[in-house]
């Protein structure tokens, strides 16, 4: 009963004490805000890679592919058995992308995948990811009669409405090639009258004839449009843009858009094309030598994943076409060869047996395929935000560590301040077990006082942390968390109970071990000395 | 204070007998007979003690024997560095002696593992020191309640506490402070001071009371306040003192007066 009383008289008369475990407070509240956000990032992360990744991917190392994917989807049925949810076969190549902009050519770096729009989606959540809402039920190389969603969902409202897509898909490229062909027009009748006069050298008109609500400028067809000739004797075998679209095309979001900050701090992304326009994609061929193959696609939708990585590097196209232009597929047999087959599993199978059962099947001395799970082919980024998890864990349990020397040293002060106290309450037949424990409670204390007020800030941080970063960026003027960065509009938080448990105990931990020397030292006290101390 | 007074003036007149005749005797002799010794509550024999200075060795007690009577009231004196209170912390189990044996009720208790020396110390003794030795972060309540607390876990108290509590506040009345029970050691007087100590060695009901010069800090009035209270505690309910005391007057009071020389017990 004495060991509680006099460890609650110390707590509440030793300021000095308590001062000590500030340290500890700002720890233990500094490492539930850090893991919260780590796991916050680290669970966006996942989900994201694991959405847009299939469980497992079974790649020819050959850019030529498997030349018998319906044998070997057929010997994966076998092997994975009930385990397996979906499959699906894709053809991915290395790819230039090029498209207009006000009159320039813009050209991009893409991985081109082909993928077959019926069962693609079963092996992810690539339709979440894609903008129009009837693809994102049903993925369809057609190009919509607008719908497009306009608002980002995935970042929230801090990112302005996109007006651009409003009325993307065939509004917009009947507008666009009607607005070109009514320029072009307009150019030749100029000409001819200019021609006519013998007077050649007027200035063109810069301006476009009609109003461009789709910032699409001047010039945004090719100068050698083949179709800009309507009307004539040919129209009926040529490839009309108002009422054709080539071969759809589905453009990651970064690859067509540009996204910055507004004046006034809101997000806005300035889309460079749209549903609508015509690319062209220059890939190689299957085959050795390969050979450049250059074909015209139109852009139906654009894919957001939100992982920069991707969006800015991704285009998809029917597989049928990209095995036809790439010429995959055989013309004796007809069978056509793809570069990797994606697996989606059930829900709670195991990854790692299913992908062993796999590479114990096709052996890489005798098959030349590479076989990996999502978290095998996202290893080193997934290891990195493990590492960065852990040594920043490390560290701030340091700091941790720090406060107890802190407590150390101020527990030896309070034993020396109380030696004549120790000395009483032996000579009224406290044991040393008892004297001892009355300190090691005072440690246990603070250590819980300490982490508790810790874990409430934390806590607190963690809920409010999004209008902290924004208080942070008033007040300093630079800016805490870039959205056009990260992609996310908020920072993620993940309040893990386990992590936080494992924290508050940790610290508590090192509070009572910082107050064993010095209970030591009470306890050991010779009563008569302690009595005599002055 | 007013009831400090009543205590005080209680037991002067009948302890004026008692006091009229001091049973001083020299008590440097060993017990010899079984019989003799079995009337002691607490003896000590041969006790030597010395304490280290460097290389030096100072020696505190040279062999000393004490008998201490049951019910009575024993004052050792002796000049400041004589000694008395290293006797007195050796009795009390504070200390352990180079040489000799102590025993308590014909048991010997300076060779006791310090688990059963606590105990003694908890429920047997009870300690009054010149310094008062009151812990300050506890309030007179408290601090006279401290020897239960020590000896009762937090379940056996919290079951227990309204008699001690009950108790603690009849000890504070009779020596006089029930006003000051919720009081901080620093807002008392000396004289409170050692009156709280008084009714905090009393708590646990102890066998003998050891006071090492429970006046020494106060002044004339006050010590005799203090005195006569310790008077009344060894008049009304038998309690065993030994006290500590360089004031002869003061000794003269006891039943058995010893005097401590150079570390020996010499007759007076």
């Amino acid at each position: 009963m004495y060991k509680l009383l006099l460890c609650w008289r110390y707590l509440r008369t030793r300021y000095i004490a308590l001062a000590s475990i500030v340290s500890v407070t700002l720890g233990v509240a500094t490492m539930i805000v850090v893991n919260s956000v780590m796991a916050g990032f680290s669970y966006e992360m996942h989900q994201r890679l694991h959405g847009i990744l299939s469980d497992i991917v079974l790649e020819a190392i050959s850019m030529d592919g498997v030349n018998n994917p319906q044998e070997l989807e057929a010997e994966i049925h076998r092997i994975v058995g009930p385990d397996l949810a979906g499959l699906t076969h894709v053809v991915h190549v290395p790819a230039m992308l090029n498209f207009q902009v006000r009159g320039e050519w813009i050209t991009r770096q893409v991985n081109l995948i082909g993928i077959d729009a019926q069962t693609y989606a079963s092996v992810s959540d690539y339709g979440r990811y894609l903008l129009h809402p009837r693809n994102q039920e049903q993925l369809s190389f057609r190009l919509p009669d607008g719908g497009f969603k306009t608002h980002d969902v995935q970042s929230g409202a801090k990112v302005r409405e996109r007006s651009q897509l409003s009325n993307a898909g065939w509004p917009y490229r009947r507008f666009r090639v009607q607005t070109q062909r009514e320029r072009e027009r307009f150019m030749q009748h100029f000409q001819d009258e200019s021609t006519d006069a013998d007077n050649p050298g007027l200035p063109v008109p810069q301006e476009p004839i009609a109003q461009d609500p789709f910032g699409i400028g001047p010039g945004s067809s090719p100068p050698s449009d083949p179709y800009a000739v309507a009307g004539g004797e040919e129209a009926e075998n040529v490839f009309d843009p108002l009422q054709e679209q080539h071969t759809g095309l589905i453009l990651g979001i970064a690859l067509g858009s540009v996204r910055h900050k507004t004046e006034k701090g809101n997000v806005e992304d300035f889309f460079l094309c749209l549903p609508g326009d015509d690319v062209q994609v220059t890939f190689p061929s299957a085959g050795t030598p390969p050979r450049a193959v250059t074909d015209s696609f139109t852009i139906v939708d654009f894919y957001e994943s939100k992982m920069s990585e991707y969006d800015s590097s991704f285009a998809f196209v029917p597989i049928e076409k990209l095995q036809a232009l790439r010429g995959m597929i055989d013309p004796l047999t007809g069978q056509a060869a793809v570069t990797s087959i994606q697996l989606k599993l059930i829900e709670g199978a195991d990854l790692n047996a299913v992908r062993d059962k796999l590479r114990a099947r096709f052996p890489p001395q005798q098959y030349p395929y590479r076989i990996q799970t999502w978290r095998d082919m996202q290893g080193p980024l997934l290891a990195a935000v493990q590492m960065e998890t852990t040594i920043l864990n490390i560290l701030l349990f340091l700091i941790i560590a720090v406060a107890g020397f802190g407590i150390l040293a101020t527990f030896f002060m309070i034993v020396v301040e109380k030696t004549r106290d120790i000395g009483i309450l032996k000579s009224l037949g406290a044991p040393s077990v008892g004297v001892m424990s009355i300190f090691l409670s005072y440690g246990l204390s603070l250590g819980v006082v300490g982490s508790g007020v810790g874990l409430v800030l934390g806590l607190l941080f963690v809920v409010k942390i999004n209008e902290i970063a924004g208080a942070l960026e008033y007040f300093t003027g630079r800016e805490v968390f870039d959205p056009t960065v990260y992609y996310f509009q908020q920072i993620p938080t993940i309040i893990q109970p386990l992590t936080i448990s494992w924290i508050v105990a940790g610290a508590v931990f090192i509070a009572v071990m910082a107050s064993v020397l010095p209970a030591l030292r009470a306890a050991r006290l010779h009563p008569v000395e302690a009595l005599r101390y002055e | 204070m007013s009831n400090s007074t009543q205590v005080a003036a209680r037991p002067s007149a009948s302890s004026g007998a008692v006091r009229s005749r001091p049973r001083v005797e020299s008590v440097a002799r060993p017990a010899d007979a079984q019989g003799q010794d079995q009337e002691l509550i607490l003896s000590a024999r041969g006790l030597t003690k010395s304490y280290r200075k460097g290389n030096v060795e100072l020696p505190v007690l040279r062999g000393v024997d004490l008998d201490v009577h049951p019910s009575a009231v024993t004052s050792i004196i002796g000049q400041s560095g004589s000694g008395k209170s290293t006797l007195l912390h050796l009795l009390g189990t504070l200390d352990a002696p180079d040489e000799g044996e102590i025993y308590f009720e014909q048991n010997r208790i300076d060779d006791l593992p310090n688990r059963s020396q606590d105990i003694l110390r908890n429920r047997y003794f009870g300690m009054v020191f010149q310094f008062y030795h009151l812990l300050p972060e506890l309030s007179m309540l408290e601090n006279v309640l401290s020897p239960v607390m020590i000896s009762h876990g937090v379940w056996g108290y919290w079951r227990r506490r309204k008699g001690f509590v009950e108790r603690a506040r009849h000890l504070l009345n009779l020596v006089g402070l029930s006003h000051r029970e919720r009081h901080k050691p620093r807002e008392l007087s000396g004289g409170e001071l050692q009156r709280t100590a008084i009714a905090r060695a009393l708590i646990s009901r102890p066998q003998i009371l050891l006071a090492d010069e429970p006046t020494g800090n106060l002044d004339r009035q006050t010590g005799l306040e203090v005195l006569e209270i310790l008077r009344t505690l060894n008049e009304q309910e038998n309690l065993t003192i030994v006290m500590v005391t360089h004031d002869q007057s003061i000794a003269r009071e006891a039943d058995r007066m010893v005097q401590l020389v150079e570390g020996r017990m010499e007759d007076i």
